[in-house]
């Protein structure tokens, strides 16, 4: 995985709230072997017509939307199903960063392991997020901060070793394989 | 004498490979790893990508659910499976898992069915294990004092590699259940009721503990339904401690210990219950026997309404206004009002053999209404030999309702088994969300008692009509 340090986007702004993973990918899509291409299926339902043709007032489908890698979305993203191919589209569609008051365990997991900052903020600047789509956003994980266009930064919580493996590009499966001999102790311990 | 600790606090700490620091999560071992067609494929592939080895065969276990059909014709040969990419995947399982020396309960194994329904049928989920699987609903194996959760693909991987995790220890939270339900109110309507109360994040971060009066009077498949919506309320994991009726259950099912491996395990099993003063980061109290049925009427689980009551009026309300609108109820008007086109009575919720025996009981010689789509699916093959010795399926299919092979069905609607756009299907799965039964389907989430009388009658319907 790449490091990432600094995001520097225009918000993409979905402000329902409770966005569940059965809306970022429908179950029907998860019949695929492989990671690529889930970002065609991303929001299909609400992308897509019956027909399959995209909805043209739907935000992703919005010219203005177009390079954003910041999706800012109402209160509690993530709730549901654990599949991780909710990450993965987001990732696959571009982007880089979800800001929401809440984020579902699982999805913000599953979002760390794939370069998809999950970011929680308080709710006065997620009100402001909220009420000016596609403004500009500088997200600075080195620092844990956000820095708003009008200048106010605020910071977010993120776990200290999420971090570490984000900033770094180290994968936490690398991680876990150098633990191999305290694993071996554990098993060799262990209750049958 | 040290602190007094919670059940999660005493399995948590029997696993920890490496505790947790300000820099690091804890390494959590892993006891029991479940897997499916679904959620597997892309882990495999990343162990064959860095060559690495399975770890840990012996304590995996893979089945297959999600994707599979339904149809009998379809399972056991004769019909091709309809959906190409499902039957992709599924064969993807098979190479798998005989690359990797995992053992496999596949599609026409006598043992197969819903994860969650057959690990504890097999006797491998047992109390103080950490078990998980890559499915939010892992959940449900928390009913018997285990600590239980779903997991992503990565951590699939994580776990095939190393039979361990990288886990940040969660908070407590004890959802104390006082007096008993009455009867008519099962289980499905006590944690309809919680999560309405709790809200669909309210456990995020936490692991709930159910307990009292009413808890403890469940059978281990009423505690498993309790548990396995413990994610609706956000809560990656919900436990109960195990007791006597824990033990019965699990004694001499296949894979339980045997001889003086089961005492052992039983007295190390008695040890797990939280002590007496230990402290909960939350606490939230419930009086069973205030609740009635509860039944669904919104795009969340949380948005729950007792059978007798209204879809609520919050007009104004953005969350609520986009609910009304995708399932096109009216604000203030009676939830028995609303109209009923399918009813599925499966899923690892609510489809094991005393769902079956509760939806049967309201079905005995009556019939689902016309223009009614009725589908009975059961949650494993075992489940279904069991009902079939009972003569369940006579009686649902004598009620004019489908009989159906395991799996997860139109619980999320992967393997085909769908409701159409627009359509009302009272169900006794775990989630309402916008399409998932299908694109425009519209989901009332109920008991199987609930969803029996609501078949009956074409609308939505209080079970006690029936049974009481």
């Amino acid at each position: 995985m790449d490091p990432i340090t600094v995001i520097r986007s225009r918000t993409v702004v979905m402000p329902s709230t409770n966005i569940d993973t059965d809306q970022i990918v429908p179950a029907r899509f998860l019949t695929t072997t492989t990671k690529e291409g889930l970002g065609k299926q991303l929001f299909a339902d609400w992308r897509y017509d019956a027909a399959g043709q995209p909805k043209p007032d739907f935000i992703l489908n919005r010219p203005e939307a177009a390079g954003c890698r910041v999706l800012v979305a109402g209160r509690n993203i993530g709730c549901g199903s654990s599949r991780e191919h909710a990450p993965w589209a987001l990732v696959d569609f571009g982007f880089q960063a979800v800001i929401s008051t809440e984020i579902a365990d699982i999805f913000r997991n599953n979002s760390l392991k794939n370069g998809l900052l999950p970011i929680i903020v308080d709710e006065a600047t997620h009100a402001w997020l909220l009420a000016n789509s596609g403004v500009e956003v500088e997200i600075d994980l080195t620092t844990s901060s956000l820095k708003l266009a009008d200048g106010r930064s605020v910071t977010f919580p993120i776990d200290g070793f999420a971090r570490y493996c984000l900033t770094n590009g180290v994968d936490e499966l690398g991680f876990l394989l150098s633990k191999d001999a305290e694993i071996k102790r554990y098993e060799a311990s262990r209750r049958a | 004498m040290s602190a007094p600790k919670t059940m999660f606090e005493k399995v948590w700490a029997a696993h920890e490979v490496v505790p947790q620091t300000a820099d690091t999560p804890a390494v959590i071992f892993i006891d029991l790893h479940l897997t499916h067609e679904v959620t597997s494929p892309q882990a495999f592939s990343v162990l064959k990508s860095r060559g690495l080895k399975l770890r840990r065969p012996d304590l995996t276990l893979a089945t297959m659910d999600h994707a599979t059909p339904t149809r009998t014709e379809q399972v056991f040969g004769g019909a091709p499976i309809s959906i190409e990419s499902a039957a992709k995947q599924i064969r993807q399982l098979e190479v798998n898992c005989a690359e990797f020396g995992v053992e496999l309960l596949g599609l026409q194994d006598a043992r197969r069915g819903i994860v969650h329904i057959i690990g504890p049928e097999l006797g491998v989920t047992q109390p103080g294990k950490t078990i998980v699987c890559g499915d939010s609903h892992t959940s449900t194996h928390g009913a018997f004092g285990a600590l239980a959760f779903g997991i992503g693909t990565t951590e699939v991987g994580h776990v095939m590699a190393t039979q361990c995790l990288l886990q940040k220890k969660p908070k407590t939270f004890a959802v104390n259940v006082s007096g008993r339900l009455r009867p008519g109110v099962t289980p499905k309507d006590l944690i309809l009721a919680i999560i309405g109360k709790v809200g669909v994040s309210g456990g995020t971060g936490y692991v709930f503990e159910y307990r009292g009066e009413a808890i403890r009077a469940m059978d281990m498949e009423q505690r498993m339904t309790v548990c396995n919506m413990s994610i609706e309320a956000g809560a990656r994991a919900g436990m109960i401690a195990p007791d006597e009726v824990t033990f019965a259950y699990l004694k001499d099912k296949p894979r339980s210990p045997k001889g003086a491996a089961w005492d052992e395990a039983v007295a190390y099993w008695r040890t797990l219950a939280t002590d007496e003063g230990a402290i909960f980061d939350k606490t939230i109290e419930i009086d069973a026997s205030a609740l009635e049925p509860m039944i669904t009427y919104g795009t969340n689980p949380g948005m729950v309404v007792p059978i007798s009551g209204q879809v609520p009026d919050r007009r104004g309300d953005a969350v609520f206004d986009a609910a009304m609108k995708y399932m096109g109820l009216t604000p203030g008007a009676p939830i028995t009002d609303a109209p009923v086109n399918v009813v599925f009575i499966g899923s690892c919720t609510n489809g094991r053999l005393g769902d079956l025996q509760a939806a049967a009981k309201v079905l005995k010689g009556q019939r689902v209404a016309p223009g009614v789509q009725m589908l009975v699916v059961p949650g494993s093959q075992e489940v279904k030999r069991e009902a079939e010795e009972l003569g369940l399926h006579e009686i649902f299919k004598q009620a004019g309702a489908e009989w159906r092979e395991s799996g997860c069905s139109m619980c999320l609607g992967m393997n085909g088994d769908t409701v159409a756009k627009g359509e009302y299907a009272v169900s006794t799965s775990n989630r309402n969300f916008e399409g998932r039964q299908g694109i425009g389907a519209r989901t009332l989430l109920a008991s199987p008692e609930t969803a029996a009388a609501s078949a009956i009658r074409g609308r939505v319907t209080d079970p006690r009509e029936f049974i009481i």
